[in-house]
């Protein structure tokens, strides 16, 4: 596949087997990007969640049944990204500098063509003007822009986290940032540590190391669209349910014939 | 008490009967505006959509009106480019109709985006790469040179075209109206593909993706091909209905013959490539991707169903009467095939828009379901009724059908108003 290069490339590795489903990620996310919550927030179509966490299961009975989770922020897809080469209006783009997909929610004019392009779900519109209950509107952050309602939002990998770190970088005389010194807010929030953030693209960042490994896999890998988010595994049934085989295929072969 | 807007030696129903019709039309249109403004004023959360469905209802009828409505683009090209002079007499119904579907799916797209007040950013911003930029290009001017061609129809009202400038005006516009038709050609041709290029090219989404020829999907050479089987169908179709509902006869037959017999052949040929693009993209597309075609019909109610009903039995009987000479001639036949062609054409949209976002990706993925609001259902009928007026106010006042006269001559009822 031929991946839009460039010089830093933002990625970020999930161990599943470490992940314990408590939600943190989840949450942290909400509160980082101003995530507004409604009082009824039953319909999971419409709710707005940038890290979602699916819980998935084998499908056999009990004593076979298993259970795991399966965290899904952004792709940050770097091929032909999906979502970015649908858009009328030209408010979404892939970032030269780190290969994010960002969102111009005053540019978007929620014709949702993206939404419909987008396989993970990524991609939420807002079907409600964002209303903050009363004393939370304290708690909002003033790095990153509440959106209006009738634009599409999505994962940003805390882009604004970027912005500042790069400007404290800059204050340093430095061109290039430190790892770690600038991570998404659910990296920061997990307590088992699952998710590690950093350069992909940097062979001494852990996310380097960890996406070369060579269980590293990535969700739905065979529809080419080069995702920046990497999962990791031991379970066979989990790896085999981040994407689509036939009845005869075995998934390390199919692996395998790719690279 | 309005006869003298009548169209010269036309008869028309009387006014009671007219605009008991025509209140109905405004009620049901009413309706549809009470929902449009519900959905501006609160948001697209009045709609069944969610962000499963990014598209619902409207996209689905956007589609299929647009479809039905090449029946303008190319009963144009086939009149005004190709010379077919027969269909001069059904030109002026497959305008309005073309003119009322386009301008009906402009107006309901401008309710299906979330900020209405941005729409000129696909203009503005336009992103050269997204075929939706080219559906908006295409659309908007295609609209422009409809209206240009419904103008000069308009102008030829009795009453208006007393007035010189109007007379002159309509009668200028009709000298160069082939060069209107050709433009015309030349933008709905592009857009009818780039509306099937926009789910073609859904790399990501494998139950709509195609490959294709350089840049184009095959969706988008489908789409064009589809359009225009179905299209000139609904043509026959109005004008049949009109004929059924005002007891006159209003079209020549060789005209309907004509585009009937047309229709049929590209909806038979049409199939072939379609039935082509399937098999392709069942047994070749889908298994690089570790799908099957078996695992896309799987979901709630869109099963198989589906591809027999929209390929079988609305797409190759109503080729078979079509194709067929005789079965064409006997109006029952004609109207039971234009009927089903225009309802193919509408599941295949439908397919395209709903069941495309239907089919979960990712295996751990739910399917979820989705049935419209009763907004989303008023500003489609209202679009319907939008439709009837237009045409039903065009038929009383404007000459639509220019054989209507020669037609009727010997029936008696259309010299009530000659002079």
């Amino acid at each position: 596949m031929n991946e839009t290069q460039f010089r830093l490339k933002y990625g970020m590795v999930i161990d599943l087997d470490k992940c314990v489903g408590c939600g943190a990620c989840m949450v942290a996310c909400q509160s980082e990007n101003n995530l507004y919550v409604r009082l009824d927030e039953s319909d999971k179509l419409r709710s707005t969640t940038w890290m979602r966490l699916y819980r998935i299961n084998n499908g056999e009975k009990f004593p076979e049944a298993k259970f795991s989770f399966f965290p899904r922020p952004c792709m940050q897809c770097g091929h032909h990204t999906p979502c970015v080469s649908v858009c009328p209006a030209t408010a979404t783009t892939v970032d030269e500098e780190g290969g994010i997909v960002s969102q111009i929610y005053t540019r978007c004019i929620g014709c949702r063509y993206c939404v419909a392009a987008c396989p993970y779900h990524v991609r939420y519109f807002n079907w409600w003007d964002p209303v903050f209950p009363e004393g939370m509107e304290k708690s909002l952050s003033p790095d990153v822009s509440p959106r209006m309602r009738g634009v599409v939002e999505k994962c940003t990998f805390c882009h604004h986290r970027l912005m500042k770190a790069k400007q404290k970088a800059a204050m340093e005389k430095r061109r290039d940032l430190k790892e770690n010194e600038y991570i998404t807010a659910c990296t920061q929030a997990c307590p088992t540590g699952a998710i590690t953030f950093g350069d992909l693209n940097n062979p001494e960042h852990q996310v380097a190391k960890l996406a070369a490994r060579p269980d590293a896999f990535r969700l739905l890998e065979r529809l080419g669209t080069e995702p920046k988010v990497y999962y990791l595994t031991k379970h066979d049934w989990i790896r085999k349910l981040a994407d689509n085989y036939l009845p005869e295929e075995d998934f390390r072969n199919v692996k395998k014939q790719k690279h | 008490m309005d006869s003298a807007l009548f169209p010269a030696g036309a008869d028309r129903c009387s006014p009671g009967k007219f605009y008991g019709w025509i209140v109905f039309c405004l009620m049901v249109l009413g309706w549809g505006v009470l929902g449009a403004l519900v959905c501006i004023v609160l948001a697209l959360n009045q709609t069944a959509m969610n962000d499963y469905f990014a598209f619902g209802l409207w996209i689905v009828f956007d589609l299929a009106v647009i479809a039905l409505g090449a029946g303008a683009f190319f009963t144009g090209f086939l009149t005004y480019i190709l010379r077919k002079e027969e269909l001069r007499s059904i030109i002026n119904t497959s305008v309005i109709i073309g003119f009322i579907c386009y301008s009906g799916a402009v107006g309901m797209l401008g309710f299906d985006i979330g900020q209405p007040l941005r729409g000129w950013f696909g203009f503005w911003h336009a992103n050269v790469h997204s075929m939706l930029t080219e559906v908006m290009f295409c659309i908007t001017c295609y609209l422009g040179v409809l209206t240009i061609e419904y103008l000069p129809l308009i102008l030829e009202n009795r009453k208006l075209n007393q007035v010189p400038e109007f007379h002159f005006m309509a009668h200028n516009m009709h000298q160069i109206m082939a060069l209107f038709a050709g433009t015309g050609t030349f933008l709905s041709f592009f857009h009818q593909g780039s509306l099937g290029g926009m789910y073609g090219v859904l790399f990501a989404r494998p139950f709509a993706f195609r490959e294709g020829f350089f840049i184009w999907p095959w969706t988008f050479f489908l789409f064009i091909w589809s359009a225009i089987a179905s299209g000139p169908c609904l043509t026959i179709l109005v004008a049949m209905i009109t004929e059924k509902v005002s007891g006159k006869k209003l079209v020549k037959q060789e005209a309907i013959s004509l585009l009937a017999k047309i229709s049929g052949w590209l909806l038979a040929t049409y199939l072939v490539a379609k039935i082509a693009d399937t098999l392709y993209w069942g047994y070749v597309m889908a298994p690089a991707k570790g799908l099957t075609l078996a695992s896309f019909y799987r979901e709630g109610p869109y099963g198989m169903w589906l591809l027999f009903a929209e390929i079988g039995i609305f797409g190759i009987i109503p080729a078979l009467i079509l194709t067929n000479r005789e079965a064409r001639e006997n109006r029952t036949l004609l109207a039971i095939a234009a009927v089903m062609n225009c309802t193919g054409i509408c599941i295949n949209r439908f397919v395209f828009t709903v069941v495309s976002l239907a089919i979960p990706v990712m295996p751990f993925e739910k399917f979820a379901s989705y049935f419209p609001t009763w907004q989303e259902w008023s500003i489609s009928f209202g679009m319907l009724a939008y439709g009837c007026l237009i045409f039903s106010l065009s038929y009383r006042y404007l000459p639509v059908f220019p054989h209507e006269h020669e037609l009727n001559a010997g029936s008696g009822h259309a010299h009530a108003h000659a002079h």
